[in-house]
């Protein structure tokens, strides 16, 4: 596909149904909306276009659907797999006039919101009335929840209380043919038809644009506890997370951060992190105060088995607050230590949690190339990140053959190649390794039958190859596939 | 893309001013953006973030776009506020590359007519001379006490004049007669024992419109236990001409300022101007390119303290502080002085110690309120958009004192209250005024 270079009728058109303030075509805008937060990828829009309403949504699809136009709906642009790029040009759709929390339903427990609504404004909304809407991206303070939503996005508290699809209980969304679609709704439980909510939750802008969304809440628990464990040995911490699940115990949130990471976190955030350990769990549970603090115990007990140097619980919530947000900056803080930092979210079954932190060390070593470890241990979706320089070339290559590798270890873990981040245009080249033919085959032919002429966020999810599988227990396979990285 | 000569200037500048590592330094994970006033009162526009500003740097550098007037406009929009700086995980000189842009286009290119005038009058007469500045304050200084300011007020003469021009005639203090200035010594000896030697960095701002400040700020050092010197060579810190991309103005007036302080050995230089104080701490920036002078800039850096951190430091508050009238007071953070200087919670200390005063937390007090040296002037819609919100936040805290540590936030925040008619209720002041004027203390020796 080549990008389409907007006439001036087309661009009057687009300034007739969302008003003139909200198309912006000077260079500087357009520049400002060709990235996200991922590494090396970037794509100049042909314009950037703010709808008021889901009626001017409708008309800018069709508008765009007539002249073969590319729409990328973006939130904040804080996605890790170059999924708001606008590879193929085309326009950008943003949400900054749809963002009103419209209803609180408290006899429901829903939450119905438009998608520009920040992440954490509505967390923090649901909270006053002792509600709770658990996922939590690190990114939530920028975050839209219309991202969250395309993205299926994860979190910190990822692993008692599930992702945004397990909150998502209904959504308007527009197709590609200008269609509007009402699915599920304030229900419990709804099963008439195929479970279109599901579909369009995690399908990165590629199926329909999401105009609006209803939320499930849950009761906001009405006690928490967090502790910080220190570990000499990155295996103990590891061996630690998988004792704690099998002993029956679900925390609300087990982080992990390895000793490259503490060290710029610290630097960072200065909070009396000890940086000559070799990794870090960051523990926390949340519900009746007398389960957390026996559970709470129990867990502690397990670090110290596992020959955890220190555990320390949280005097209060600031203290507890202020460790959670230096954790949610540890992938920003990596890049204090190198030009690029290119980050990955591998994950596996929680119980090879171990084995896999112990293969990407040994990946790195045999790449020669310095890999920093964090994530969510105790859900398995770990987010190696490599502090690399793009302008290196050879080095480039090393790390895109320690990343598949990566992939290829995750996946013969009975793990996959992206847990929370998404496919985008970074790993769509690594998606059959994960589904094989027949997966990408279904996921093909829902794609033809709902954008026929491609239009929704073009060059995401399917590649135009696929990689070479890696044949991991040689040193001389090849890794034959180019960079595909632009700019 | 074909550039004009212009444009093909400005690349290059960039490229010998703006380090690629720097640039790099962004990884463009937008944490920044919630902390950025003009991204947020700009209905979130990218294009005003500081990840959005440092894209473009980074594509005119590259050549991927020409530096041009929306380009431009991004940059003129910028307060320079640094809140940024403190929310980036990856630690992002934001402050330092956007003045390194700000002076290669200042370099290469014109200013507008307005924009000349203002800066060519402020930089190269006013704050450039101290002299200069102080002939003109007297002109205000008559002009306020022989009542023309009463009768221009009356007639609506200064309606003629754009809106934040009317305001800023309003809320102008009174100036003091400029031969007491003169007059004042260069030492003044501790009061009880002396615990600390400092030099005292008066600013040109602040000397000039804000004397009495000034003469406060001294006598609360020597209360404290300082004897206090006052460097006669000293000039204007350089930060309102950085800022504005008159980097060559402001290394001028850095290398005076170290070379009056550094033959004083001193422990402590004091200063009571939050944005003064960001800069003077920032001099080693200055001198990239000049490792001398660098290294004599990092042994002045060590040395530069605010007045709340010293007067915390020498336990102060021990005095038995109490307001002379029950008194709710709020503090807006100077932006420099919390971002650059990270000093957040000493004022913040300090005023909680008095009895007799409540201190109520601004809502958003750690975000800009548009002042920023004089952007107030140059980028006025924007900045009045800013104060108009500020203003809403500080009347929820139905406080009657406005707190400040800064000239700029000082004079904009009395330009808030006059514009929401606030005026018979509430006021604004400098930190050390609100000392000297509402709170009595006690020497305990």
């Amino acid at each position: 596909m080549k990008a389409i270079k907007l006439s001036s009728k087309i661009l009057s058109l687009f300034k007739r149904i969302v008003g003139e303030e909200n198309v912006q075509i000077s260079l500087a805008q357009r520049l400002a909306y060709s990235y996200d937060a991922t590494a090396m990828y970037q794509s100049m829009p042909e314009a950037v276009v703010s709808p008021r309403n889901t009626k001017e949504v409708v008309e800018i699809v069709r508008l765009c659907n007539s002249q073969k136009i590319p729409i990328v709906p973006r939130g904040s642009g804080t996605n890790l797999a170059a999924g708001t790029v606008p590879t193929f040009g085309g326009i950008v759709l943003l949400f900054k006039n749809m963002n009103r929390i419209l209803e609180l339903d408290e006899e429901n427990l829903t939450l119905t919101v438009q998608p520009g609504v920040i992440t954490k404004d509505l967390i923090e909304h649901v909270e006053k009335f002792g509600l709770f809407y658990p996922p939590d991206p690190s990114s939530m303070k920028i975050s839209t929840i219309g991202g969250n939503i395309n993205e299926n996005s994860g979190g910190l508290r990822g692993l008692k209380y599930g992702v945004t699809r397990d909150y998502v209980s209904g959504l308007e969304v527009v197709l590609p043919n200008g269609d509007v679609v009402r699915t599920g709704g304030k229900l419990a439980k709804d099963v008439a038809g195929y479970d279109l909510t599901s579909l369009f939750v995690g399908s990165e802008g590629t199926l329909g644009i999401v105009t609006e969304a209803t939320l499930s809440l849950v009761p906001l628990p009405e006690y928490k506890e967090t502790m910080i464990a220190y570990y000499d040995s990155l295996e103990h911490a590891a061996e630690t997370v998988s004792q704690i699940i099998a002993s029956k115990i679900i925390p609300t949130t087990l982080e992990f951060m390895d000793q490259a990471t503490i060290e710029v976190v610290e630097d960072f955030a200065k909070i009396g992190l000890p940086t000559d350990v070799e990794a870090i769990l960051l523990i926390e549970q949340d519900g009746p105060q007398s389960i957390v603090q026996q559970e709470m115990q129990q867990m502690e007990k397990i670090c110290q088995q596992n020959r955890a140097r220190k555990v320390i619980l949280a005097s209060n919530q600031e203290e507890a607050e202020e460790l959670r947000t230096a954790r949610r900056a540890a992938l920003s803080a990596l890049a204090r230590k190198s030009p690029t930092t290119i980050l990955e979210d591998a994950t596996v079954p929680r119980s090879k949690i171990a084995e896999m932190v112990r293969e990407i060390g040994k990946i790195a070593s045999k790449y020669n190339v310095k890999i920093c470890t964090f994530g969510h241990a105790g859900d398995g979706n770990l987010h190696p990140t490599c502090l690399t320089d793009a302008r290196n070339h050879d080095e480039m290559e090393r790390v895109e053959q320690a990343f598949a590798e990566i992939f290829q270890v995750s996946i013969e873990l009975g793990g996959t190649i992206t847990g929370e981040h998404g496919v985008g245009e970074m790993k769509a080249p690594y998606l059959e390794w994960k589904l094989g033919r027949e997966g990408i085959e279904v996921m093909k032919k829902i794609k033809d039958s709902i954008d026929p002429y491609h239009l929704f966020n073009p060059g995401k999810i399917f590649a135009k190859s696929t990689k070479k599988r890696v044949v991991v227990e040689s040193d001389t396979n090849s890794h034959t596939a180019k960079d595909q990285a632009r700019v | 893309m074909t550039q004009t000569v212009t444009q093909q200037k400005i690349r290059q500048g960039f490229k010998d001013a703006i380090q690629e590592e720097s640039l790099l330094d962004c990884m463009r994970c937008g944490f920044c953006l919630p902390s950025c006033p003009t991204y947020v009162h700009t209905n979130y526009d990218e294009t005003h973030s500081p990840r959005g500003r440092i894209a473009l740097m980074k594509a005119v550098r590259e050549g991927l776009i020409p530096w041009d007037d929306d380009v431009e406009h991004s940059f003129n929009v910028c307060l320079g506020c640094r809140a940024c700086e403190p929310a980036c995980p990856a630690g992002v000189q934001y402050g330092h590359m956007l003045e390194s842009a700000r002076a290669v286009v200042k370099e290469v290119k014109k200013t507008g007519i307005i924009e000349k005038t203002v800066r060519n009058v402020a930089f190269n007469h006013l704050f450039q001379d101290q002299k200069k500045l102080s002939r003109a304050t007297n002109l205000l200084h008559y002009y306020q006490r022989t009542g023309v300011q009463k009768i221009a007020r009356k007639i609506g003469f200064l309606s003629l004049f754009p809106e934040q021009m009317r305001g800023m005639e309003k809320i102008l203090p009174t100036v003091p007669n400029q031969k007491d200035l003169k007059e004042r010594g260069t030492y003044f000896s501790a009061i009880g024992e002396t615990k600390a030697t400092v030099a005292f960095f008066t600013g040109c701002l602040m000397d000039t419109l804000f004397t009495e400040t000034n003469n406060s700020t001294i006598k609360f050092l020597q209360h404290a236990g300082c004897a206090v010197y006052i460097p006669k060579d000293q000039a204007c810190c350089g930060a309102l001409h950085a800022h504005s991309g008159e980097k060559k103005s402001a290394i001028t007036l850095a290398k005076r300022n170290i070379e009056a302080f550094e033959s004083l050995s001193v422990d402590f230089v004091v200063n009571n101007a939050g944005g003064c104080g960001a800069f003077l701490h920032d001099y080693p920036y200055l001198f990239e390119q000049e490792s001398n002078w660098q290294s004599r800039a990092k042994v002045f850096q060590q040395k530069v303290t605010d007045i709340s951190t010293i007067l915390s430091k020498l336990e102060f508050s021990n005095f038995k502080l109490k307001a002379k009238v029950p008194v709710v007071i709020t503090y807006q953070d100077s932006c420099h002085l919390r971002n650059v200087t990270k000093v957040i919670s000493e004022p913040r200390k300090l005023l909680k110690s008095i009895e007799n005063a409540y201190f109520v937390e601004l809502d958003g007090a750690d975000q800009c309120c548009g002042s920023a040296g004089i952007y107030n002037l140059l980028q006025s819609e924007m900045s009045m958009k800013i104060l108009d919100d500020k203003m809403e936040k500080v009347k929820d805290t139905k406080a009657t004192v406005v707190i400040t540590s800064n000239p700029g936030c000082l004079l904009q925040m009395k330009l808030g209250i006059e514009r929401s008619g606030l005026s018979s209720q509430m006021e604004s002041m400098h930190i050390v005024d609100f000392l000297s004027d509402y709170v009595s203390f006690e020497m305990s020796e």
